[in-house]
Formats: structure tokens, C-alpha cells, sequence
């Protein structure tokens, strides 16, 4: 900020209040001739005004409020250039609470980070706060209940497609994935679109309506164009983060349309990186707790 | 013929105005029941673009303040300004084009607000083809207000006049400043603001606050300075508390805009000078209840009788309150409780339909019958029923959106003992379900009483008499 704008608002801000002060100093005092029952004599379409004194009460709170400007003002930024004698700014209130927290969570979280993955597992406390931040950090995209949406991964389901290994969920998080499929709508055509599209339908696990007579067609295409990333019998490729075409877990949305949207247009999904946001040791939390998640599950489908 | 009219108040442009009150009131409250309703039941939208949330809810606002508020501001100060200065307006034709132009601008405002079209400036949506539509409506306004206060044939200005002539000068200002925009294309509506980033944030809130502070502070206070003291037939309080909050009120105002900013990006004097304003506002917005509540002192037998006085009185109890709220909710440390929570929402409907639409309902009953030539509304018994429909709905609207909103500022804010968040966004959601409910039923109430109302005011005005536009001489 310029001397010139910095003593520019000073005024500004000076003249206001000692103005709001000064309009009180004049106006306060009545004189003490005047009767308090006479009116102004102005009358407008039969309205009187009487003239009477203004609350004692109502001027001490406007003169207070004067007061706390003043000190206020003197206390922290408002007057240009002029700092506060406090010394306070928005950033350090900032800094100073999360050095504080920093203080005071960082061991805890620290405690567990020379434990591995499993073993964390029996550590319920461990769990509850990967489950927190969790439910701060990554619910956005994830859900509350991990359980994901049309784009954001079920976290439960035990369908990796960066790997579900501990040392996967921990890069995932720290780095970020970025999940890209180019659009091949245009390369392809609307016919071979849909050849593929029926080809990959007939060789779902589950039994999906197609039309079989694209099917040869498709497996073409998808020879061509499809198998370097999602493989040859369609199972997916975690190295690329190429999905699994052959269960019935659809990122991108399972219906006919969304699937052939996809294949159409791309996907360019971004799970952003954490490792500034969360840092090592919270990011080791979460991921024991995301870890624990298909845990559960696996366990449920042995039972 | 000329010589006779110019003896004569122009009654036709204010009774045009008064009945599009009641139906835009209508609208624009029956828009904000269904988006309550909507937050309550999302299904509601029934998957329908223009029938979602995010572009019904900004049609709510403009009905309300700009069609609604509008047109009782209009109406009330056309009524007040001919009869405290005692001249017909300047010109018909003027005074015509000004209610069909505004006419034309909320109407555009109904189609384009659902087609999706809007600049994204709360309470400044509209796009810029009706931005300059606005502009010119409202410079005609400006016209023929100040025209007809020119030819007035007292000495001095009465208080009510200067409020409204605060309000229409401000907001001529305020809407250029904030809507001036670059379209995409001459034969698009789109276009981008001519302000970036913080400075675009800035300006939009300096138009933000002073819209509430000029529109829907200072021209209501200038409803309140007619009607009040003509309603309760006792002389204004203190002509002196007049000039002195009147002048506080609209020098101070003007930097109140940044306490919509704490904690932003904002520069930190800009979020400090917001909020010692904000709270010097408490006397200067004060002051302007004292006079409205001390006027009716001496009157106060009138409130077992007349309805229309009930509604002026809460008005201003609720003025007092919010203006009260407002200061200490732009303190920085109870705005880090209370921003982004419905408590912000709670305040604003206790300003809106507390005070606003309040005082406007009962200047609209004590106005309506003079122009059609009545002695008084059809049925005084239907007024207290929209006086107890009104006041029950309002205090359980805001009541529920207090304890709604400090419950979401505590539920967002609470920590674990190892410093992570307590509660999901979402289990705050779940938290405020039941506080919609109770809103949306106050609501509804609210919205039942400009039903009674607009009943009453058709029985009224149904076989109108002859009203008494001539212009007396000023007593002195």
C-alpha cells in the first residue's frame, strides 16, 4: 500500500468517526429555554414534530461505540499502513493456532507412525482417528461412509484400482492419483462405439443385455484401442490405474449411457495430493483406516 | 383540464403500485416457501433445471426485496412525497414509465433467473441487458421523486423525504458501481464483472450491505416516518434524534460492507474498518426506532384497537432487534461462530419480514383505502388476523434459524481430544432438519397472511368510491 492510499484511508476513516462524534457534541444540548411540548411548527400533511432532547441513554451507547472504534483501531490493523499496536493479522492468528494444535495433536498422531499397517489394525484408537480425519479430509469426494460416487471410488468395497496394499493406499493418498482416459468418440465413431461397447457388456461377469451381433466387432476395437491399458481379458491394470471392465464396479456410472459416455468422452479424474494438506503422520492414520476398511469386508465374505 | 389535475395528487401510479405489492408479495414469499421446502425435501426440484434450489432461490430474493419491496417503496413514496410537500407528482407519463418499467424488469427477472441466467452477484443476479434496464427505471424515479420535491409548496423537507431520497440517490449509485460488467457478446447475456478477485468481492458486498442499509433501511425508516406519526396521530418524536441518526445512519452505513468478509482474503484493514463501523451503526440505526416507538407513545390505547398500528409497532421492535443483531454479528469473533450457518439467514428474515415487510403490510392498510376512496379496509378483524399470522410466523421462523445456526457454528467448529473435527458436514445437516421444519411452518403462516390479506384488500377496492385527491393548502 502507497504513503499516499495508506494516509488516504486514515483521513477517511478519521474523519467519520471524529465526524459522528462532533454531529453528537452539537446536537446534544437543547436550549434550555425550550419548551419540550412545542413542536417545530413544520407541519406536512397534518404531521407534527415535537423537538424533544434525544435519550440520555442512546447517546452514552453512541459515545461508547466511538470509544471501542477508537481503541480497537488502535489496537489492530484498520488505519491504513498502521499495523495495531498488537501486532495481529489474520495470517498469524492462523499460524499461531495451528502451531498450538500442531503442539498438541502432532505427538499423538506420531505415536502410531512407526507402526505398520496391519498392526494398526488391532489398535482401535488408531482406527477412530483415521476415521476423523477421514470424515474431515476426505469425505468431500468420498462420502462420510467412504462408500464413494459416480467418480470417487468406494473405499469399501475392496476393488483397488491403484492396488490396495498398504504401501498403495499410502501413495495414493501422498501423491495423488490422476486418472485419464482419452475420449474416443471421435476416433472411433459412433459404430465402433457401440461394438465396443457391446463387447465389453458380453464379457461382463454379470450377465448384462447386449447385442451379440457387435460383439466380434467389438473385441476388435477394443484389441485395437482398449486392451494396452485394460488388458487382454479385460481384469484392469493397477500400474495405469486402468479399471477392471469385467465385475460390475462402475467408477464412471454402470448404465448403458454412462458407460458409453465414457468411452466417448474421456475421463480425467484427480484425486488431489496430500501429502502438504495432511502430512506423514495423519496420512499413515487414514490410510490404516481406509486399509480397515475392505479388511472388514474381506472378512465378511469368507464368513 | 391541466390546471385542474395539477390540483390534484396523482393517486393511479401509487394505487398500481399498492396492488402489485400484495400480488409480487405474494409470489416472492410463495417462492421462499418452496425453497424451504425444498431444503427439507430435495426431491421437491422434481430434477428440473429451473426448478432447483440454486435458481429458484435468488428469484426468491429479487421478488421479495425488488418486486415486493419495490413496489410498496415506490408506491409509499409517490403517496408521501405529493402529500408532505403538497404537489402532484412532476409528470404522469414519467411516473407511468416508471411503474411499467419496473414491471418490465421483474418480469424479465422471473424468465431469466430460472433459465439459469445470472451474473452471481447476491441480490445483483440480473443480467446486464436488465441491469440497464434497472438503471433507467431508476433515474426516472429519481426524476420524478425529487422533481415533485422541488415544487413542494412548504419551506422545509419532511424527514420521511429525506430518507427516501437517501435510499434512491444510493442505490442509483450502488447498482451502476457493482453492476458494471463486459458481456461476452453484444447478443449474449452473459457477461463478467469489471472488478476481479477481492476487489470484485469488495465492491459486490459494499452494494450488498448498502442495499440493506439504503433499501431496506433507509427507505422503510421513510415508510415509518410517514405513516407512524400519521397512523398514530401524534407529532414525530424528535426532529432533532432525526437529523442526528439520519445523518449518522448514511455516513456510517457505507463501511459496513467488509464485515461480510472476515477472515477473506479481504485486507486486514478493510475487515477491521467493516467491523468498528458496523458496531458505531447500532446508535444511528437506533435512533430511528426511538423516534418510530416514542412517536406512539401517547397512543398506545390506539394498540387495542387498530391492527394497522400492531403492525408498525412490532416492525420497528423487530427493526431494533436485527439492528442490534447485525453489529454484534459483524464483530469478527462472533462472525467466526455465526458465518455460513442459517443463523446469517435467521437475521436476515427477522430484518425482511420483521421489519420490512411489516411495516410495509401496515402502511399498505392504511394507505389502500384513501386511494380507492374507502373510509377504511373491509374487514379490521381480517388485518389482526394477518397481524397474528404474520408475528407468530416470523418469531418461529427465526427462532428456529438461531438455534439452527449456532447449532451448525458448534457442531462445525467442535473437536476431538486429538484435535480432529467431531462432526461431518452432513451430521450438521441432519442436526438442522427438524429447525427447516419448524421454518418452513413459519413460513407457510407468514405466506397465509398475505393471502388474508390480498382477500381483504380485493373486498376493498372491489366497488371503489371516489378518493379525495385534492390537493389542500399548507397550513402555514
Amino acid at each position: 500500500m502507497s504513503d499516499f492510499w495508506s494516509g488516504y484511508i486514515i483521513a477517511i476513516i478519521v474523519i467519520n468517526i471524529v465526524g459522528c462524534f462532533l454531529l453528537l457534541h452539537f446536537t446534544r444540548k437543547k436550549k434550555a429555554s425550550a419548551d419540550e411540548n412545542e413542536t417545530t411548527g413544520h407541519v406536512y400533511d397534518g404531521i407534527e414534530e415535537y423537538d424533544k432532547p434525544m435519550p440520555r441513554w442512546w447517546l452514552v451507547m453512541f459515545y461508547i461505540t466511538i470509544v471501542f472504534s477508537i481503541v480497537y483501531l488502535i489496537l489492530y490493523p484498520g488505519l491504513g499502513k498502521f499495523q495495531g499496536v498488537l501486532g495481529w493479522s489474520k495470517i498469524s492468528q492462523y499460524e499461531e493456532e495451528m502451531a498450538k494444535a500442531d503442539e498438541k495433536y502432532l505427538p499423538l498422531f506420531k505415536k502410531y507412525s512407526s507402526m505398520s499397517i496391519e498392526s494398526l489394525q488391532q489398535e482401535p484408537e488408531a482406527l477412530a482417528m483415521g476415521q476423523s480425519i477421514f470424515a474431515n479430509t476426505c469425505f468431500g469426494c468420498h462420502g462420510a461412509d467412504a462408500r464413494g460416487g459416480v467418480g470417487f471410488p468406494d473405499l469399501t468395497d475392496n476393488d483397488w484400482i491403484y492396488g490396495g496394499t498398504p504401501e498403495d493406499i499410502i501413495y495414493s493418498i501422498t501423491e495423488g492419483r490422476n486418472g485419464a482416459m482419452p475420449a474416443w468418440g471421435e476416433t472411433l465413431g459412433e459404430q465402433k462405439l457401440s461394438a465396443v461397447l457391446h463387447y465389453v457388456l458380453s464379457e461382463n461377469e454379470v450377465e448384462r443385455t447386449h447385442r451379440k451381433d457387435l460383439v466380434e466387432e467389438g473385441k476388435e476395437v477394443y484389441q485395437t484401442y482398449c486392451q494396452v491399458c485394460h488388458s487382454n481379458d479385460l481384469s484392469g491394470n493397477q500400474e495405469l490405474g486402468a479399471p477392471n471392465l469385467k465385475d460390475d464396479i462402475w467408477l464412471h456410472g454402470g448404465s448403458i449411457t454412462m458407460i458409453k459416455d465414457t468411452i466417448r468422452y474421456g475421463v480425467n479424474a484427480n484425486m488431489p495430493k496430500h501429502k502438504d494438506i495432511l502430512g506423514k503422520d495423519k496420512i499413515h492414520l487414514v490410510a490404516a483406516y481406509v486399509y480397515s476398511l475392505s479388511q472388514d469386508e474381506e472378512s465378511q465374505d469368507e464368513q | 383540464m391541466s390546471e385542474l389535475k395539477e390540483h390534484n395528487y396523482n393517486y393511479k401510479v401509487v394505487r398500481q403500485f399498492a396492488v402489485m405489492s400484495v400480488v409480487w408479495g405474494i409470489v416472492g414469499m410463495a417462492l421462499g416457501v418452496w425453497i424451504a421446502a425444498q431444503l427439507m425435501f430435495p426431491a421437491l426440484n422434481f430434477d428440473t433445471a429451473w426448478l432447483s434450489f440454486g435458481r429458484l432461490r435468488p428469484l426468491h430474493t429479487n421478488a421479495v426485496i425488488f418486486a415486493f419491496g419495490g413496489c410498496v417503496l415506490m408506491g409509499t413514496s409517490f403517496y408521501a412525497v405529493q402529500r408532505t410537500s403538497y404537489a402532484r407528482l412532476i409528470s404522469d407519463k414519467l411516473a407511468a414509465f416508471v411503474f411499467w418499467g419496473w414491471q418490465a424488469v421483474i418480469i424479465a427477472a422471473i424468465i431469466t433467473l430460472p433459465m439459469g441466467l445470472t451474473s452471481t452477484k447476491e441480490y445483483a443476479e440480473l443480467e446486464w441487458p436488465i441491469d440497464i434496464l434497472i438503471a433507467i427505471v431508476w433515474i426516472a424515479y429519481a426524476w420524478v421523486f425529487f422533481g415533485t420535491i422541488v415544487k413542494r409548496k412548504v419551506a422545509h423537507i419532511y424527514v420521511a423525504n429525506w430518507f427516501y431520497g437517501a435510499f434512491i440517490i444510493t442505490i442509483a449509485i450502488l447498482h451502476i458501481v457493482n453492476s458494471a460488467a463486459l458481456p461476452i457478446d453484444w447478443t449474449s447475456f452473459k457477461s463478467y464483472s469489471a472488478y476481479a478477485g477481492a476487489i470484485d468481492a469488495m465492491v459486490q458486498w459494499w452494494y450488498g450491505h448498502n442495499a440493506v442499509g439504503f433499501y431496506l433501511t433507509a427507505g422503510f425508516l421513510g415508510i415509518m416516518y410517514y405513516f407512524v406519526p400519521k397512523q398514530a396521530e401524534r407529532p414525530v418524536y424528535s426532529y432533532r434524534l432525526s437529523i442526528v441518526h439520519f445523518w449518522a445512519l448514511i455516513a456510517v452505513y457505507m463501511w459496513a460492507g467488509p464485515h461480510h468478509l472476515h477472515y477473506s482474503s479481504l485486507p486486514d484493514w478493510a475487515q477491521s474498518a467493516g467491523m468498528v463501523f458496523s458496531i458505531i451503526l447500532l446508535a444511528p440505526s437506533w435512533g430511528g426506532m426511538i423516534n418510530g416507538i416514542m412517536t406512539l407513545s401517547g397512543a398506545w390505547h390506539k394498540l387495542r384497537t387498530d391492527p394497522i398500528i400492531k403492525f408498525l409497532i412490532v416492525s420497528l421492535s423487530f427493526y431494533g432487534m436485527s439492528t442490534f443483531e447485525g453489529p454484534m454479528m459483524a464483530i469478527k469473533t462472533v462472525n467466526a461462530l455465526s458465518h455460513n450457518t442459517d443463523w446469517t439467514i435467521g437475521h436476515v428474515h427477522a430484518g425482511a419480514l420483521g421489519w420490512v415487510a411489516m411495516v410495509s403490510i401496515g402502511a399498505l392498510y392504511a394507505m389502500i383505502p384513501s386511494l380507492f376512496g374507502k373510509e377504511k379496509m373491509h374487514s379490521i378483524s381480517l388485518i389482526n388476523v394477518h397481524f397474528w399470522l404474520s408475528t407468530i410466523g416470523v418469531v418461529l421462523y427465526i427462532a428456529a434459524m438461531w438455534i439452527a445456526g449456532v447449532t451448525q457454528g458448534l457442531m462445525w467448529r467442535a473437536t476431538n481430544s486429538d484435535g480432529t473435527l467431531t462432526y461431518t458436514f452432513v451430521q450438521a445437516l441432519e442436526a438442522t432438519y427438524p429447525y427447516y421444519g419448524i421454518r418452513l411452518f413459519g413460513g407457510i403462516l407468514f405466506l397465509a397472511g398475505m393471502f388474508v390479506m390480498a382477500y381483504n384488500v380485493l373486498k376493498t377496492i372491489k366497488n371503489p368510491g371516489k378518493a379525495d385527491t385534492k390537493i389542500p393548502q399548507p397550513v402555514h
